[in-house]
């Protein structure tokens, strides 16, 4: 793990890191949460091959559809790509390799790994077919589906505050799978909005600590992007 | 066809009681909201990871970070709480979410409930349906009774793929009310105007209809 003080660096070089063929978790539920600032440095450095497990695929021309146009992205492991036309034409065009999962076990797949778990057992979709081949378990009289746990390579997540060492805060629903994800990945690169010298935070205020973060790069408020289909009720 | 979504959405927030916990799922259900009036203390789920949302005021300012799981921007109600993704699904499988209403492809006389995937022409993903379905201690649809083709959409047995099976307690269509019960369909209320005949006509499944005890809406 990276030496506290030496967590701050910059978009370049931590996402220079990150080689083509990677696995990489990519918090965000919609847009908040996303790394915006991270993937289109990701998109600008020209991995490809990559394996991405985000919740969903952003809208077109933004984070990860991004790549996902450019065709940096081979496979997509994710919940939900209603909102994400071109994301759906990739992927019956079969361009795009995609993994569909409920949205709770995805959630939960990346939450066991991150707490260092090999899976779990759960009766969600027991009696229906989430399109995925599963293990069947016998357990106490009863069967379980195996669900085995999620991890990556990378963790590209988005934090509102947080301090030098990488402790994290995340605002309003901004967390969605971004904890999750920092504890489930080999390394984990997070941007924040606004980087405070340690002591600044306090302590109970703390959602991510930093034992968990390899490398933080702070990006302006600016390189974050509102979803187009967002709307009121 | 056009049909009276503002009849089903009037009904539907009869079905909310005061202090529950309450997840609204995309479309037509979302815009139950409107419908529940500050004093019900009702605090609304969303499967991003919040309890206690509520639409924004045309003069609030939008905070770009808070969204309810539709995509719409939201605000806080007194009461609420912000959480991870997994913690939100934990409620929703440890049975804590107390009514969730969907929109619906397909219900059947069990209760069958296909509202994820038409092979071939639908396949977004199947979100947080397949959970709330499975798990929630009451699951109420709302749809059109028939499609935009007059095909009924209340059957005898789902075609569709199942997001889960024997999940559905009442439906709430533009046509009638009906609860899912071991004998089958029970008509609780038929929409103002419409015979027994005609809900009949526009429906699949097999109703249990009895007359003297049918209220409407």
């Amino acid at each position: 793990m990276t030496r506290l003080a030496q967590k701050l660096t910059t978009v370049e070089a931590a996402i220079a890191r990150i080689p083509s063929g990677a696995t990489l978790m990519v918090g965000g539920f919609g847009s908040p949460g996303t790394p915006f600032a991270l993937l289109d440095e990701l998109l600008a450095q020209g991995q490809d091959g990559l394996t991405l497990i985000k919740n969903d695929a952003n809208e077109p021309g933004i984070g990860i559809s991004r790549l996902i146009e450019a065709g940096r992205v081979s496979r997509l492991i994710t919940s939900h790509i209603g909102l994400n036309r071109v994301a759906i034409e990739e992927m019956n065009e079969g361009r795009l390799s995609v993994e569909i999962y409920p949205q709770g076990i995805l959630a939960e797949k990346i939450r066991c790994a991150g707490a260092g778990h090999y899976g779990f057992l759960t009766d969600i979709g027991l009696e229906t077919d989430i399109g995925m081949p599963r293990r069947e378990i016998e357990c106490e009289g009863r069967n379980w589906a195996l669900e085995p746990a999620l991890r990556a390579d990378f963790a590209l997540v988005h934090a509102g505050l947080s301090d030098r060492y990488g402790n994290l805060i995340y605002n309003g629903t901004a967390a969605n799978f971004n904890p999750l994800m920092a504890m489930a990945a080999d390394e984990v690169i997070a941007q924040s909005f606004q980087v405070e010298e340690p002591g600044a935070l306090s302590p109970t205020t703390v959602h991510t600590p930093c034992a968990f973060v390899s490398y933080l790069v702070q990006v302006p408020m600016s390189s974050s992007e509102q979803g187009r289909r967002a709307h009121a009720v | 066809m056009p049909y009276d979504q503002q009849r089903i959405l009037a009904r539907a927030a009869r079905e909310i009681e005061p202090g529950q916990i309450v997840n609204l799922g995309i479309g037509l259900p979302s815009q139950l909201f409107n419908y529940i009036p500050d004093e019900a203390q009702v605090l609304v789920h969303s499967e991003n990871g919040i309890l206690g949302g509520r639409p924004c005021h045309p003069d609030e300012a939008i905070d770009y970070d808070m969204i309810d799981a539709g995509g719409a921007y939201i605000t806080t109600c007194p009461g609420a709480s912000l959480f991870d993704s997994s913690m939100s699904f934990a409620m929703i499988r440890r049975g804590r979410v107390d009514v969730t209403f969907m929109g619906a492809f397909e219900v059947d006389e069990v209760g069958n409930l296909a509202n994820w995937k038409i092979p071939g022409k639908f396949s977004p993903g199947i979100g947080g349906a397949m959970e709330l379905a499975q798990k929630v201690r009451r699951l109420v649809i709302m749809c059109s009774h028939n499609d935009k083709h007059g095909n009924p959409k209340i059957l005898h047995r789902c075609r569709l793929p199942l997001t889960a099976p024997r999940c559905v307690s009442r439906i709430i269509t533009d046509k009638a009310v009906m609860d899912v019960t071991p004998q089958g369909l029970e008509v609780v209320d038929i929409a103002e105007g419409l015979s027994i005949e005609e809900l009949r006509a526009a429906t699949e499944a097999s109703l249990i209809i009895d007359a003297s005890r049918v209220g409407s809406y």
